[in-house]
């Protein structure tokens, strides 16, 4: 971990909001493949099912399936306005803490690569007990009839991944996104356009683009600790496992 | 934001969910858009069961714009007559007029500028090149 400790929203805010917003536009054009486990989810749903994209991202998920009705939200209004050209969809700016949905309303949730921004286990919980208030509860005389919720996190244990963490490393880590300058690129166009001529004696090179690193906060979760959050916020884990460097979870309300 | 999303969306704070004044938002200074998309027949019928139908009504009459008709559609409503498959074939069921003017009111319909404002707190979202923000201010968390 570096220097500062997690401690809530604040730190969230400069350590995870701030550096969505400006990296928006680049994040999401590295951002295009749905992970196979979240497609079935999405497209096993039944037609006119109506449900959230908690922390949409750029939207990639809202391609899945135009049978079915999602309200895509972000707290960064950048990636939202990336998200929103997905038909049928809804796209819209919030916070899971604070989500504008009527309670117990909605067929299915998603909240994908979200929760491990969130930087203290208090925080945690509640924000899996603010996706499941979210679904339809359960009707008595038939328990798996609820709404249902599909979460993923990034796991501690990815020791062949390219960052290398496993079991027993520090979790709360800083994970630098690196927005690289496109210098040879851009020198090519610029030869083309104006006619290969060189800059003039005396004149100023074109500001040379530079390397741009920023710091994502993320809490790497260790096995079994998803389903021990989901448990604490009363959630029952329907099914979980382990895909490419993550965990996940299905889950529901219990009542 | 298209008005079908209002159907779906009610005051960012906690204490104001369990209020029924919550629900709808309620749009204000609204500069309203058409964004034309196509027609979905089956999306319409099987969105039909969820709509608020009384509450959607409030909305376009708030918002100057044709009356909805007291009672929802059926499914049956949304598809024009007619086109009957003999035996054995397909006949791809076309929109009837009522499904164009649902489509019309609650996908192509949207807020382009504007606020949302919450019944019962009266607190106000704006709304910004189609996009409304729930993000709410400290001393409201």
């Amino acid at each position: 971990m570096a220097d500062a400790e997690p401690q809530g929203a604040a730190y969230e805010e400069e350590h995870v909001h701030t550096v969505y917003e400006q990296i928006a536009s680049h994040f999401s054009a590295t951002r295009y493949k749905p992970w196979p486990i979240i497609e079935k989810f999405l497209k096993e749903l039944p037609d006119g099912a109506v449900g959230a994209d908690v922390g949409c991202g750029n939207g990639k998920y809202l391609a899945v399936n135009p049978r079915v009705f999602m309200v895509a939200s972000d707290r960064s209004t950048n990636l939202v306005k990336i998200a929103k050209q997905h038909q049928p969809h809804a796209s819209i700016v919030a916070d899971i803490m604070n989500l504008p949905h009527p309670r117990h309303s909605l067929d299915f949730a998603i909240s994908i690569a979200v929760i491990h921004h969130i930087s203290t286990p208090e925080r945690r919980i509640e924000a899996v007990k603010a996706i499941l208030e979210l679904l339809r509860p359960p009707s008595a005389s038939e328990p798996g009839s609820g709404g249902r919720a599909l979460i993923y996190v990034w796991a501690l244990e990815q020791k062949d991944s390219r960052r290398g963490w496993d079991e027993g490393n520090e979790q709360d880590v800083m994970v630098p996104w690196v927005m690289r300058a496109k210098k040879e690129k851009e020198a090519k166009k610029k030869k083309g356009q104006e006619s290969q001529e060189a800059p003039k004696e005396g004149e100023q090179p074109p500001e040379q683009p530079q390397d741009k690193t920023f710091l994502r906060y993320y809490h790497l979760y260790r096995k079994g600790e998803l389903e021990e959050i989901i448990e604490e916020a009363g959630g029952d884990t329907v099914e979980a496992g382990y895909d490419k460097d993550n965990w996940w979870a299905i889950v529901q309300r219990k009542s | 934001m298209k008005l079908l999303t209002l159907n779906f969306l009610t005051c960012a704070i906690k204490t104001c969910k369990t209020s029924p004044s919550s629900f709808p938002l309620h749009p204000r200074d609204a500069e309203l858009e058409i964004l034309e998309t196509d027609i979905n027949l089956p999306f319409l019928k099987n969105i039909l069961p969820r709509l608020m139908w009384d509450e959607l009504r409030t909305i376009t009459s708030e918002l100057g714009l044709p009356e909805l008709p007291p009672a929802a559609p059926t499914r049956e409503d949304l598809v024009e007559p007619g086109a009957q498959a003999a035996e054995g074939e397909e006949v791809e069921e076309q929109p009837s007029q009522t499904a164009k003017d649902l489509h019309r009111v609650l996908l192509e319909t949207t807020v382009k500028e504007g606020k949302l404002a919450c019944g019962n707190c009266g607190h106000e979202y704006k709304v910004m090149e189609g996009v409304p923000n729930f993000l709410l201010p400290g001393h409201l968390v």
